[in-house]
């Protein structure tokens, strides 16, 4: 193994990470303000990225497809909250999961109907093909790169909305005082809508960004959602910090496992038996961190008060 | 008697007619759906427990019917074709997998619990299809259904009336420990956690304990299903399997004796009609099961029993 | 003087750099009624919290029946007999009258893992449910689910389990909130009664209540007891007159 492999699966494992924390955020976000689980998380990533690959055929612009995917996230997450969410605020947790496992079968439904049973491809924009070389003479895919390097931004962006804006002072406020702020004559409503749609287009985006690495297809969303309420319940409900430490944690550690378990186990079995027992155990890791870390922190590591 | 006695009664007994109605048209194929309605009601009676009486929300009992359906499949194959060694092996592996990851997931509750017990299924799924002696994502096929004294388990009928039997002993079950100090303890838990715990009965034990029973017989269930198949496929530890369980308990109604075996029929019998009238079925599933959670709360019981009623 | 059944000695108690619970040593002696008062604020949730074991202590040591009981769960304390009573009603709303006080007393009498017998057969636990229900006036309402109880009949309710748990000291938390003028002598009469059976640390905000029943009082003011005596030395303290009057010395 040489360190340019090595190096290769950590830019790997945070690039996963970020994408993991672009859903995570919106999870943690909608559960903080609202107190809602949304199930159907993942769904809105599979429009993002249904929405960019469709609309980047059709015009051949990779960066039209992106501003499509995340106005056709916002939208339907917006259009969702206002026709359905809304009324599941005063719900309990078990009729909230209910309605969102519904939707999950509405929106991968239609998905199939509006765009037939198989895959769709979304082509590397000209702009971020090929690779760079970083420090230390590794050569790695600059769309990757990018990828980390965007995902940062957002999570900074999202930093300084919630900090340091008059829409992130409420969002704050809506969180640990509800009352308080509709008695401000905030318009509390509108704030969920918006919180539910922003939470929807960071999924949508992310949806659209692996839609590059992947194929286009139903069902997309769910290994990432799952993975994405593991990242929250590791970082804490509700917190963006907790969101965002969770997602490299389970990106890096994920991909690292995938690489490293395989090989470690060659040191005590055969080749062939040791690459199924790595693998599988792989396959488990994050899982079995989660219970760790559980196991010392019930509610996370940075669970807000 | 109450009025909801006489509905389980009634319940009870239009499954069970209904295999012989179908074959007495001559129509074999609805034994074969009666049988599903059987199974999937049994393996909802185990959620029942956990998810109704207790307040647990688990969106991980895939597992424990994935855990059966694979013990019926690997034990076969392995030549013991016994089907009451095949259940309580896999009840007995399904109860200590329930014992290890409740034993984490019960320290936290609300969503944490609901994301949690979702992701050790989701675990125990990405292990099945990376292990290659469980078949991988092509899963397992049983040559012949395992074998019960004295039955013919190839015959529908047979097969049906095994299904049927270990669903009543379920609910025989179910009945007796909610009405004992057990289920006052564990629906007293599910009321008012602190209530409890000042009246001096610890909570955590009594809910590990509901959770490994509720896994137990939601495994057997696993094993019927594969029997049913002649076919063990990873989707049943899939989280669909999960959620799907959870809406039948919640469509029957939520904690209510009778109400997995409602809830079985009627997504059984929507899966059906509404698969004969459009291959997008799942859509319409989706809006029917939306409709309910917004409009029909307390699930189908409630509608013709009225609310529950708790002693 | 007998042996105090629940001691607590200089407990201490911050929630960042306000100290809620600052150096409070009290006990509660065997027949006695002790009355803890104080203005809103003055941190006696918070101290009840501690002894009912919800909330760990800083510092300090709570004494139950001879046990050095700090670190001990709700659970276990209300085994060794602490019975607790909530400020805001907290039943088993599902349950009827009958099995909220039947559970309370399956705690008492033993095992919640027996799984098959039906309890409602079980006359030890219905017999006895019912003979509390009785005492507390409410055995015609036994049936009734605890949610459809009015409020007067669910703190009376919330007595009768507490009486289930067949416990040594009483812990009531505001047990005549929210009752009439009637329900509360009604109930004051009753708790007169009950000091004979376990002694009973009262912490109630109506005066005529807890000067009618009360041995002793104790005035918590800002995490301090500021006096402790008789209704009568209360009654003279200038500390209390100027803490709740705002008089000066």
């Amino acid at each position: 193994m040489t360190f340019a492999l090595f190096a290769e699966q950590l830019l790997n494992g945070l690039q996963f990470g970020v994408t993991l924390f672009l859903m995570a955020a919106g999870l943690t976000l909608i559960f903080g303000v609202m107190g809602l689980i949304n199930l159907a998380h993942g769904s809105l990533y599979m429009v993002g990225a249904f929405a960019c690959a469709a609309v980047a055929a059709w015009t051949g612009s990779f960066w039209l497809g992106l501003v499509a995917s995340l106005a056709a996230a916002a939208g339907a997450g917006a259009l969702v909250e206002l026709l359905v969410v809304r009324r599941l605020y005063d719900r309990d947790h078990l009729d909230q999961v209910l309605a969102t496992f519904a939707l999950i079968l509405i929106f991968s439904e239609a998905m199939r109907w509006l765009f037939g049973p198989f895959p769709l491809y979304l082509d590397m924009p000209a702009l971020l093909q090929g690779a760079v070389t970083l420090p230390g003479g590794i050569d790695y895919p600059l769309y990757r790169l990018a990828i980390i390097v965007v995902g940062i931004a957002v999570a900074v962006g999202l930093h300084l909305l919630i900090a340091r804006t008059r829409i992130g002072m409420r969002i704050r406020a809506g969180s640990s005082d509800r009352e308080m702020i509709a008695a401000l004559g905030v318009d509390i409503g509108k704030l969920y809508t918006i919180v539910f749609a922003l939470g929807a287009a960071l999924a949508g985006f992310a949806g659209a960004l692996v839609g590059v690495n992947q194929s286009v297809q139903v069902g997309m969303g769910e290994p990432v959602l799952i993975l994405a309420f593991v990242v929250i319940v590791i970082g804490g409900i509700g917190s963006l910090r907790g969101a965002l430490i969770g997602a490299l944690l389970v990106g890096v550690i994920d991909t690292m496992g995938r690489f490293l378990l395989p090989q470690a186990f060659t040191l005590v079995m055969e080749p062939s038996a040791a690459a199924t027992t790595g693998a599988s155990l792989a396959s488990m890791l994050i899982y079995i961190v989660m219970a760790l870390i559980l196991a010392f922190r019930p509610r996370g590591l940075f669970a807000p008060a | 008697m109450t009025r909801e006695f006489w509905i389980n009664g009634v319940l009870a007994l239009l499954l069970l007619a209904a295999p012989f109605i179908a074959l007495a048209f001559g129509e074999s194929f609805y034994v074969t759906l009666a049988t599903r309605v059987a199974i999937l009601a049994l393996a909802a009676v185990g959620l029942n427990l956990a998810l109704g009486l207790g307040g647990l929300v688990s969106f991980g009992h895939a597992a424990f019917f994935g855990i059966g359906g694979y013990a019926a499949g690997l034990l076969a194959a392995e030549g013991f074709t016994s089907m009451p060694v095949i259940w309580l092996i896999g009840a007995v592996v399904a109860g200590l997998v329930a014992l290890a990851t409740g034993a984490v997931s019960l320290r936290t509750s609300g969503v944490y619990f609901i994301m949690i017990t979702l992701a050790f299924a989701q675990m125990i799924y990405y292990f099945v299809i990376s292990w290659p002696t469980l078949g991988g994502e092509d899963g397992l096929s049983l040559a012949l259904r395992n074998e019960f004294p004295f039955v013919n388990t190839l015959k529908p009928l047979d097969f049906f009336l095994i299904a049927y039997g270990l669903l009543l002993l379920a609910l025989f079950i179910f009945a007796r420990l909610r009405a004992a100090r057990f289920g006052a303890a564990l629906e007293g838990a599910r009321q008012n956690e602190t209530r409890l715990a000042s009246l001096g009965i610890e909570v955590f034990p009594v809910r590990l304990w509901a959770f490994v029973l509720s896994a137990m017989i939601t495994s057997v269930a696993g094993a019927l299903y594969a029997d049913l198949n002649r076919f063990v496929s990873p989707s049943m530890l899939s989280w669909h399997m999960s959620g799907e369980l959870i809406v039948i308990v919640l469509l029957g109604g939520v904690g209510r004796l009778f109400g997995p075996v409602a809830g079985a029929a009627v997504f059984v019998l929507l899966e059906f009609a509404l698969g004969g009238l459009t291959e997008h079925w799942q859509f319409f599933l989706g809006l029917i099961l939306l409709g309910t959670v917004l409009f029909a709360r307390g699930g189908l019981l409630a509608l013709f029993a009225g609310k529950a009623h708790h002693g | 003087m007998a042996e105090p059944v629940l001691a607590l000695v200089r407990l201490a108690k911050s929630f960042g750099a306000l100290k809620v619970t600052d150096g409070v040593s009290l006990d509660l002696r065997p027949g006695e009624v002790h009355a803890l008062i104080g203005p809103n604020g003055a941190g006696k949730s918070t101290l009840i919290h501690q002894i009912a074991g919800s909330i760990r202590p800083d510092a300090g040591a709570i004494h139950f029946l001879g046990h050095d009981v700090g670190q001990l769960s709700v659970a276990k304390r209300a085994r060794l007999g602490l019975a607790r009573s909530f400020q805001v009603s907290s039943l088993l709303l599902d349950f009827s009258a009958l099995r909220n006080v039947m559970l309370a007393l399956q705690a008492r009498q033993g095992s919640s893992f027996r799984f098959w017998r039906p309890v409602m057969r079980d006359k030890a636990l219905t017999d006895r449910a019912m003979a509390m229900l009785e005492r507390v006036g409410l055995a015609a309402r036994a049936d009734i689910a605890a949610g459809a109880l009015s409020h007067g009949e669910r703190r009376r309710l919330e007595i009768a389990v507490a009486l289930g748990l067949e416990p040594k000291a009483f812990l009531l938390d505001e047990p005549m909130a929210g009752m009439g003028p009637e329900g509360s002598k009604e109930l004051t009469r009753f708790l007169d009664g009950l000091r004979q059976e376990a002694p009973i640390l009262l912490v109630e905000h109506d005066m005529d209540a807890v000067f009618a029943l009360a041995d002793r009082i104790s005035v918590l003011f800002y995490g301090r007891i500021i006096a402790s005596g008789s209704p009568a030395e209360i009654r003279a303290d200038a500390e209390v007159r100027k803490a709740y009057l705002g008089e000066p010395q």
